[in-house]
């Protein structure tokens, strides 16, 4: 195998698990401790793991969090296209994601709030009425059937007998 | 009233697995590390593909060989992994499992009398179905010390006048050990001067860690001495839908198709369409699970040695078969009181021939967190047990 399967996969099993011990780490993918975390280290300092987050089933503590994601058509500014009109929009804390997109619009805003009151108000107080906005489409996220990879609902029963050849 | 029962078959003694698959599930809560299959679902393209045939009727026999369709994908699939070329037509036979194909070469080759040699430990289906064909079944003893890798030195031991078939189990379970192609010359050479011919069970070939699996078909000289014995099971997660297939010369294969005509008529159907979508879009999913396999071996080997249960490292399948003899304990007792004392299952290797003894094996077709878990148990049984000892 070499360096960069090494590293794929490296980032494979953290992805799916970022809590992996070095030490396991270092023992599935046969290396030394000192060189994954080293590894481990580059890649945060070159910003390739940009993040360690937790998957959180909010709607099972009874926090209320609604999720929005609004697609945002703009007019690109000469010069730097999109991206100054991103930076305005993500510098919101209330925004947890943007992607520019191909197709019928131009930006994924990605929005959390308490209740869907607040996140309407924030589109039509803040998004809305920035300059290069044409126009926004909100949709409300009713139910997270599967969110990064995992399916929330899923019963992870072995149906598998106790022993067999 | 008489005994209508077969003597031959109530003689048969029942699968050492049973007995302690018995023993197992009748404790609550046991964490097993016991299973010979994948944890892993099945690809979803694969039952999608199976829900679309059903729902569009597709319910009825195919021919008795399997659809034609899957044979050609077979073909095709066989000559890109192992370099093995197949027709379609007359050299492959769609089976119910790995398991319908080994009993069916069995009785499409094995006269009365005739010696099968099996090397041991290995899975429990060769000697039955190998002594209800009539066979006399002479066993090759695999060692720990060769990595449970077949000597040409042992095979040569245990070949006579009446040896016919070699029973050529790798990647093995329990053993989890491979035969690479210079692993396997001398053993070809052995095979061709005494005229034997070699059922391969490749089963778990790509499960194949450090390296691609070789067949043994694929030596000079072996493929018309040959049958290639694979399936569905392991490769694609695919244990339920119970289908294999045999490839190899076309006397042999039109023998085993024509009893397996009377005795079962074809493969399940619906499985059968699951398995061309398998072979034709499922690569990537054998691979991640290929990787996943691979650390998890890695992780389950370390801890074996850390905690004292040493184990040659495994090449292939998804098994560990570490000693145990350290312990003073036999295989038996050893796991009987590993389930009693920590609740975890693992299964003796005197289960897979007389040979095992001394062994147990390990599965880590389990998640990471399951198998740290039992490890943990393990570890604890085997520090309890060595203070008795000293
Ligand atoms: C070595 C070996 N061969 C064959 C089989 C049979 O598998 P199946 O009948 O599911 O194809 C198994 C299953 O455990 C096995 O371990």
């Amino acid at each position: 195998m070499n360096m960069e399967d090494k590293t794929r996969e490296l980032l494979e099993v953290l992805e799916k698990n970022s809590r992996t011990d070095i030490k396991d780490l270092a023992v599935m993918l046969d290396e030394n401790e000192a060189d994954i975390a080293a590894q481990m280290t580059q890649l945060e300092k070159d910003k390739v793991i940009f993040g360690y987050h937790t998957m959180i089933n909010w709607d099972k503590v009874m926090v209320d969090r609604v999720t929005a994601l609004i697609e945002v058509r703009v007019t690109p500014q000469r010069g730097d296209g999109f991206d100054n009109i991103a930076q305005r929009i993500y510098q919101f804390d209330e925004v947890s994601a943007v992607y520019l997109m191909s197709g019928a619009f131009d930006l994924t805003v990605i929005v959390e709030g308490r209740t869907m009151k607040e996140v309407a108000l924030f589109v039509a107080q803040r998004l809305a009425p920035i300059d290069q906005v044409l126009s926004t489409s909100t949709h409300f996220v009713l139910k997270r059937y599967k969110d990064h990879g995992v399916v929330l609902e899923e019963d992870e029963k072995d149906e598998r007998m106790l022993v067999s050849p | 009233m008489r005994n209508f029962l077969n003597r031959k078959v109530c003689e048969m003694p029942p699968s050492g697995i049973r007995r302690f698959f018995n023993l197992a599930s009748e404790m609550q809560d046991v964490l097993s590390l016991g299973v010979g299959e994948p944890d892993f679902m099945t690809p979803w393209p694969v039952r999608e593909q199976a829900i679309y045939t059903l729902q569009k009727g597709q319910t009825v026999y195919t021919a008795n060989a399997g659809l034609l369709a899957l044979r050609r994908e077979l073909s095709a699939y066989l000559a890109d992994k192992y370099q093995l070329e197949y027709d379609p037509q007359k050299q492959i036979v769609i089976t119910v499992g790995g398991s319908e194909a080994i009993d069916l070469a069995l009785r499409a080759m094995v006269e009365p009398g005739d010696e099968v040699l099996l090397p041991e430990p290995s899975f429990v289906s060769y000697k039955p179905c190998a002594e209800m064909a009539g066979a006399r079944v002479v066993t090759v003893p695999l060692h720990e010390e060769h990595k449970f890798r077949l000597r040409a030195d042992d095979l040569r031991k245990a070949i006579t006048d009446r040896t016919k078939i070699l029973v050529f189990p790798f990647p093995g379970n329990p053993t989890g050990s491979t035969m690479h192609k210079e692993d396997m010359e001398e053993i070809c050479r052995l095979v061709i001067e005494k005229d034997l011919f070699v059922i391969s069970d490749e089963i778990y070939a790509e499960l194949t860690y450090d390296g691609r699996h070789d067949s043994i078909a694929a030596m000079p000289g072996m493929k018309e001495r040959t049958l290639v014995i694979n399936g569905f099971s392991k490769t694609f997660s695919m244990t339920g839908w119970r289908l294999g297939y045999a490839a190899g010369p076309a006397d042999l294969i039109a023998q085993m198709t024509k009893i397996h005509q009377f005795a079962i008529m074809c493969a399940p159907t619906t499985s059968q369409y699951a398995a061309i979508e398998a072979l034709r879009s499922c690569d990537r999913y054998v691979d991640e699970m290929r990787e996943e396999y691979a650390r998890r071996r890695r992780y389950v080997v370390t801890r074996l040695w850390e905690i004292g249960l040493p184990c040659s490292d495994p090449q292939g399948a998804f098994y560990v078969f570490p000693s145990i003899k350290s312990t003073g304990m036999r295989s038996e007792e050893f796991c009987q009181k590993l389930l009693t004392e920590q609740k975890v299952a693992v299964v003796p290797g005197d289960a897979f021939g007389a040979s095992g003894e001394g062994f147990v094996r390990i599965s880590y077709a389990y998640s990471l967190a399951r198998l740290q878990e039992a490890l943990n148990r393990i570890e604890i049984f085997v520090k309890e047990h060595g203070r008795e000892s000293t």
